[in-house]
């Protein structure tokens, strides 16, 4: 009985690295997310201007030489002020992946391991999250507890657990029935060992590319929350307020609402082009010519 | 002029060649049977005359069929000819189905496609066709859709959307693989008849150069892409004039050496209809043991367990019955429990190599997994080695399960692809009371990996490094490395090309015969129960409905399933003969 | 069918109930006495009890719940603490904001993404491919209130087609207070429409390659026959799970269009009522909006069943 002839999937780090840099997606996603975590970084030593003063006299400039992206009414640099935002952007969303990741995969686990009434509990729960508009809750968490970044991070973390637990559960129940773990189980190892040392490997590639995606919509929630006020707080600079106050500048300086938008698209953008070059890099499946 | 003429074909994907100067032709009304193992290029060449290759793929050469050069028609042409002139059939029935369109429509569509009928008209010649597959139209409406089928019962759906048309060419890529050999003979029949009705030329792809004796008129060897041998069947395979025909034909019928395990049964058991398994005639006094165990080393020795005396038996299951509940009827109805295994009784002594054979789906691999204290019973008793398995915790089990490991099918599946041979393969000294040391345990899989004939510093590659056969024995040092009394084997060879299968009966038969290890042999082919097995049992709807010596069950079947079983069974030397005798 | 579809009936009904109890413990435990919200700093202590009393601020939890919950059932939202109208009056004044938006977001999505999605994955490879899906992938990443912004300086600061905010209500006639919903509609339509054509691709590609398409080019059909007839109602399961999904997530991002646009739609009147303190709507346009969602998701299970006879057991 010849089975049918499938790619052994299984890639060295070596061969992973070799092949993700030959992936257009990989390498432009890759080249994007590193410039934007650099330039996260260097806001904590240097910046153009300090975005703490304000300096009237240089208020509602437009791009020059000396200030790159203009200056807002305040006269606060918005080059500046978008390299501390960035700061703000990144903490939120990787917190908030972190969150959905610590509790949503080993739940994800426990219920494909257990199975029956520990599973059916897991998925209601699923459900019952799902059936919150995320934003709708988000603004709700945000607006009781009091708008700041770590209720942002929470608000979003939460809604990051049932999507985490689907996807460990969905990659782990496609594990479980496989030979290996019988054979893991005919050595004797129970449900725990088995999840960590046969499921988690095999689903950490799922968890990656669910990880970037996650990451990107949590950059466009924390926007959100912060375009309402419900997110980062005066002084600390951030994306999604910088957009709220251009909006009643748009008449004068419409550059205002430009830029913060742009460093929005361009961070989103570079994380869904890593996802999908991982994805397709460890999933060549889904490439596959016909 | 032949039917279909192919001539100096060659075929590249990107770059890589995957056909080379292939020569090949069918006449009308005749069988073509086109051999090869994994790889060669059989599917292939199907392909290229269908015209439904990657788009990767180049071809090269000539095609023709019934006078149109195939390989410069045009898309809209082929569309013509595909389903039409030209039908083919799949080997996976279980996915050549489209899952939302009901039998009847895919059947009807092509016809109306290609006749311009009208709907009823279509539907009309898709029943006909459906009742001449033998899906009659009070058990298999056309309003039917596919998951409410069989797999046997789906390739033949299959079939009717292929030979609608009465096509003057039927290509059959492993049509019968994916099926036990019950089914297997009745599509092979139906495919026969088929051919000799409508006079159809028939291009037969398969790996089993069995079943292509028994139909084919003509035979074409593959390898790497390229034609070995070209001829008539019988005359081809009685002379072997060619080193691959003789290796594949030797491989084929391969019975390692080995020495007969003294039968410790006293005469044959079948029971019918309601088997209750036949240790009855079990004298375990006679149990001899055929050769001697080494020595096992003595971080492995276990205290004796109580009852592990002489003439004991290693295994014995008593009355295990395993029902999953039915599916609803309606929200208030429960159907019927489902007995996947019915009250099955047996045992088996040391050092004995038993086979467990049966059409897919009668509970064979159910049982296993009971009797490896993977799935638990939901009645009766195991007990191995006198100590009794079933409603053990895992912490308990562990004795047991370092004298019982297990090897599957699938030389793809059995491994965590993310994991080197070392790990892989020391996974169940994890069973060891005390852990050993990291040099210790490197020594032990060495040792285990030089029995199964790899070398010891393979332990430092990942399983993708090795081919299918190599990884059979990867999982063979895995299921010995405890030293254990017992391997269950599920289908172990049936996922490997035949010349490998040879390889691994060997060293299947050698571990038996040095280390004294007791085999149960699960398997749908009775070529390799009686290659590797001292003594069968035949598994039915649940039950075990007839054991004895192997040769003898297998010669002289008793029990209905049995001899529907030996019946079925395709056997290179028995077609051969056969071919041979109709020729004068 | 019944069976399958029964359950997913109770799942829904339970996880409403579920979320009830969630919404209404969540927002006890806000901080802030709505009595004293409601009559301000400078009233005594003696009015505000006596106003507690008549909101039922003073019965045990549980009853409160109960006839909170009750209350819900018979359509009765209770009365708003700021606007001291029945909240079913407010819901009913904002509802013809949001949901027409809603759906017209949806609608336009839908229409452009699915052909985009079926093109693409028919000339795959293509520069038309990579053009339309590279537009997708910044599509996805574009915040909608940033994107309803660029939308406002070009159509309506610019061009001056459209209002740049506010609503004039229904009774101005159906043009103008539609052409107030446009940009808002299209703001929020087309991020989602780049994700649903991405999807629509990759599952239409992932279904080009199973067997069965194989057997239907086997049998003849051409390779748009295949696409349409055979590939895209298997691809449509994936799809619809998306569509489902979006609907809660168009539902939910009308709080920020809302606010761009200054439409006067449930989004705002949720967002003011939080920062008012005004528990009761708060509470009911929540459970009605997670009520919504969860009849999204059961019609969602039912067009699965009609797509997929699979789910369909035992007719």
């Amino acid at each position: 009985m010849t089975l049918p002839v499938t790619e052994f999937e299984r890639e060295t780090f070596g061969s992973f690295v070799a092949k993700a840099f030959a992936n257009r997606s990989f390498v432009t996603g890759f080249a994007i997310t590193s410039l934007i975590t650099g330039m996260a970084l260097l806001s904590f030593f240097w910046t153009p201007y300090d975005v703490t003063k304000l300096i009237v006299a240089d208020r509602m400039q437009p791009p020059s030489a000396t200030h790159l992206f203009g200056t807002d009414q305040f006269g606060r640099d918005v080059l500046s002020m978008i390299m501390v935002g960035s700061r703000n952007s990144i903490a939120v969303a990787l917190v908030a992946v972190g969150i959905g990741m610590g509790l949503g995969v080993p739940l994800g686990c426990w219920a494909a391991a257990r199975g029956g009434f520990v599973d059916e509990a897991v998925m209601r729960f699923n459900d019952l999250v799902f059936a919150f508009p995320a934003l709708l809750s988000a603004v709700m968490i945000t607006a009781i507890f009091g708008p700041g970044a770590i209720n942002a991070i929470i608000a979003i973390g939460i809604f990051n657990i049932p999507v985490f637990a689907r996807v460990a559960r969905a990659g782990a129940l496609a594990i479980w029935p496989r030979e290996f773990i019988l054979a893991a189980r005919a050595a004797g190892k129970g449900k725990a060992l088995i999840t960590v040392e046969h499921i988690l490997p095999n689903i950490a590639n799922l968890l990656l590319v669910q990880g970037t995606i996650q990451f990107a919509l949590g950059i466009l929630a924390e926007a959100g929350l912060s375009y309402l006020g419900l997110g980062a707080q005066p002084p600390m600079p951030s994306w999604g307020r910088m957009l709220f106050e251009a909006q009643t500048l748009m008449m004068v300086a419409p550059y205002l609402a430009l830029f913060p938008g742009f460093a929005i698209v361009i961070t989103v953008l570079g994380l869904n082009l890593l996802g999908d070059g991982v994805s397709d890099v460890l999933d060549p499946k889904l490439r596959r010519q016909r | 002029m032949s039917l279909l003429e192919i001539e100096n074909l060659s075929l590249k994907i990107g770059e890589t060649p995957i056909l080379r100067d292939i020569d090949l032709s069918i006449d009308a009304g005749e069988v073509m049977g086109l051999v090869g193992e994994s790889g060669s290029g059989k599917s292939m060449t199907a392909l290229t005359v269908m015209q439904l290759l990657p788009n990767a793929a180049r071809a090269e050469g000539r095609v023709s069929f019934d006078g149109i050069d195939i390989l410069a028609a045009t898309e809209d042409r082929m569309c013509q000819l595909r389903g039409d002139d030209i039908g083919m059939v799949f080997q996976e029935p279980m996915t050549a189905l489209n899952p939302v369109k009901t039998i009847g429509e895919q059947v009807a569509e092509g016809i109306r496609w290609h006749t311009g009928a009208s709907r009823a008209d279509a539907e009309e010649r898709a029943r006909q066709i459906l009742d001449r597959v033998g899906l009659p139209e009070q058990k298999f409406p056309l309003s039917r859709y596919p998951h409410q089928l069989s797999g046997g019962q789906r390739q033949r759906v299959v079939i009717a959307i292929a030979c609608a048309l009465k096509p003057k060419l039927l290509i059959a890529d492993e049509p019968t693989t994916a099926l036990d050999v019950v089914l297997q003979a009745q599509i092979l029949e139906l495919l026969r008849d088929l051919v000799d009705e409508n006079r159809m030329g028939l291009l037969l792809i398969s790996h089993d150069l069995a079943v292509v004796t028994q139909m084919a008129d003509r035979i074409t060897i593959l390898r790497h892409g390229e034609v070995m041998e070209t001829g008539e069947t019988a005359l081809t395979l009685s002379k072997q004039a060619h080193p691959y025909t003789r290796q594949l034909a030797l491989a084929s019928t391969h019975v390692p050496e080995r020495r007969v395990f003294a039968l410790p049964l006293a005469g044959r058991v079948w029971a019918e209809p309601t088997g209750g398994g036949g240790d009855e005639a079990l004298d375990p006094s006679q149990t001899e043991h055929s050769s001697r165990p080494p020595p096992r080393p003595a971080e492995l020795a276990d205290p004796p367990l109580k009852g592990e005396g002489k003439g004991a038996p290693l295994l014995d299951v008593q009355n295990i019955s395993r029902a999953y509940p039915g599916q609803r009827l309606s929200m208030f109805r429960k159907a019927e429990a489902f007995r996947a295994v019915d009250d099955v009784s047996f045992s088996i002594s040391p050092g004995q190599s038993t086979a467990l054979v049966g059409r897919s789906g009668c509970g064979k691999s159910t049982l296993a997994r009971m009797i490896l204290a993977l799935d638990r019973p939901t009645g009766g008793a195991i007990r191995f080695m006198g100590e009794t398995l079933t409603g053990k915790d895992e912490a308990t089990l562990k004795p047991a399960r370092r004298n019982m490991q297990v090897v599957f099918q699938d030389p793809y599946g059995s491994f965590n692809p993310r994991h080197k041979v070392e790990r892989l393969v020391s996974e169940p000294l994890h069973l060891l009371e005390k852990q050993p040391s990291a040099a210790e345990r490197r020594e032990m899989v060495a040792a285990a990996l030089r029995e199964v004939g790899l070398r010891a510093d393979d332990m430092d590659k990942y399983p993708h490094e090795f081919s299918g056969g190599q990884r059979q024995r990867l999982s063979i040092a895995r299921a010995i490395i405890t030293r254990p009394k017992l391997v269950v084997a599920d289908e172990p060879v049936s996922a490997l090309d035949v010349s490998i299968r040879a390889q691994i009966l060997d060293l299947f038969a050698d571990l038996n015969q040095r280390l004294g290890v007791a085999y149960l042999f699960i398997t749908h082919d009775l070529t390799v129960a009686r290659a590797i097995t001292d003594d069968v049992m035949i598994m039915h709807e649940g039950k075990i409905v007839e054991r004895g010596p192997t040769g003898e069950v297998l010669d002289h079947p008793q029990s209905e399933a049995a001899k529907a079983l030996v019946a079925a069974a395709p056997d290179l030397h028995r077609a051969i003969a056969r071919r041979l005798q109709e020729q004068g | 069918m019944t069976s399958y579809l029964l359950k997913r009936l109770l799942i829904g009904a339970l996880t409403l109930v579920v979320a009830s109890i969630v919404v209404f413990s969540v927002l006890e435990i806000l901080p802030g006495d709505p009595a004293r919200l409601m009559l301000g700093l400078n009233a005594s202590e003696a009015t505000v009890q006596v106003l507690r009393e008549q909101m039922g601020l003073n019965q045990p939890i549980l009853l409160r719940y109960l006839d909170w919950a009750g209350g819900l059932l018979t359509l009765d939202f209770g009365k708003s603490y700021t606007y001291s109208v029945p909240v079913a009056e407010l819901v009913a004044e904002r509802v013809v904001v949001s949901l027409p938006l809603a759906l017209m977001a949806l609608f336009l999505s839908t229409v452009i993404a699915i052909p985009v999605g079926v093109f693409s994955a028919q000339r795959r490879g293509s520069a038309a491919d990579t053009l339309s899906m590279g537009a997708a992938q910044i599509g996805v990443a574009i915040p909608n209130f940033w994107f309803a912004l660029i939308l406002i300086y070009i159509f309506a600061v610019w061009l001056r087609l459209v209002p740049a905010g506010g609503f004039p209500g229904w009774n101005a006639g159906l043009w103008p207070a539609s052409k107030a919903l446009i940009l808002p509609a299209v703001a929020l339509a087309l991020p989602q429409a780049a994700i649903l054509a991405r999807v629509t691709r990759s599952a239409l590609l992932e279904v080009l390659g199973e067997d069965y398409i194989r057997t239907a080019r086997a049998k003849g059909m051409p390779r748009s026959h295949v696409l349409w007839r055979h590939a895209l109602r298997n691809a449509m399961i994936p799809v619809l799970t998306i569509l489902g999904l979006q609907f809660a997530f168009l539902l939910a991002g009308t709080i920020i269009i809302e606010n761009v646009f200054y439409l006067p739609g449930l989004g705002r009147l949720i967002f003011q009522a939080i920062t008012q303190r005004d528990l009761i709507v708060v509470e009911s346009v929540v459970m009605l909006l997670v009520a919504t969602v969860i009849v999204v998701n059961l019609l969602v299970d039912l067009s699965y069943a009609i797509v997929d006879p699979r789910l369909r057991i035992r007719q």
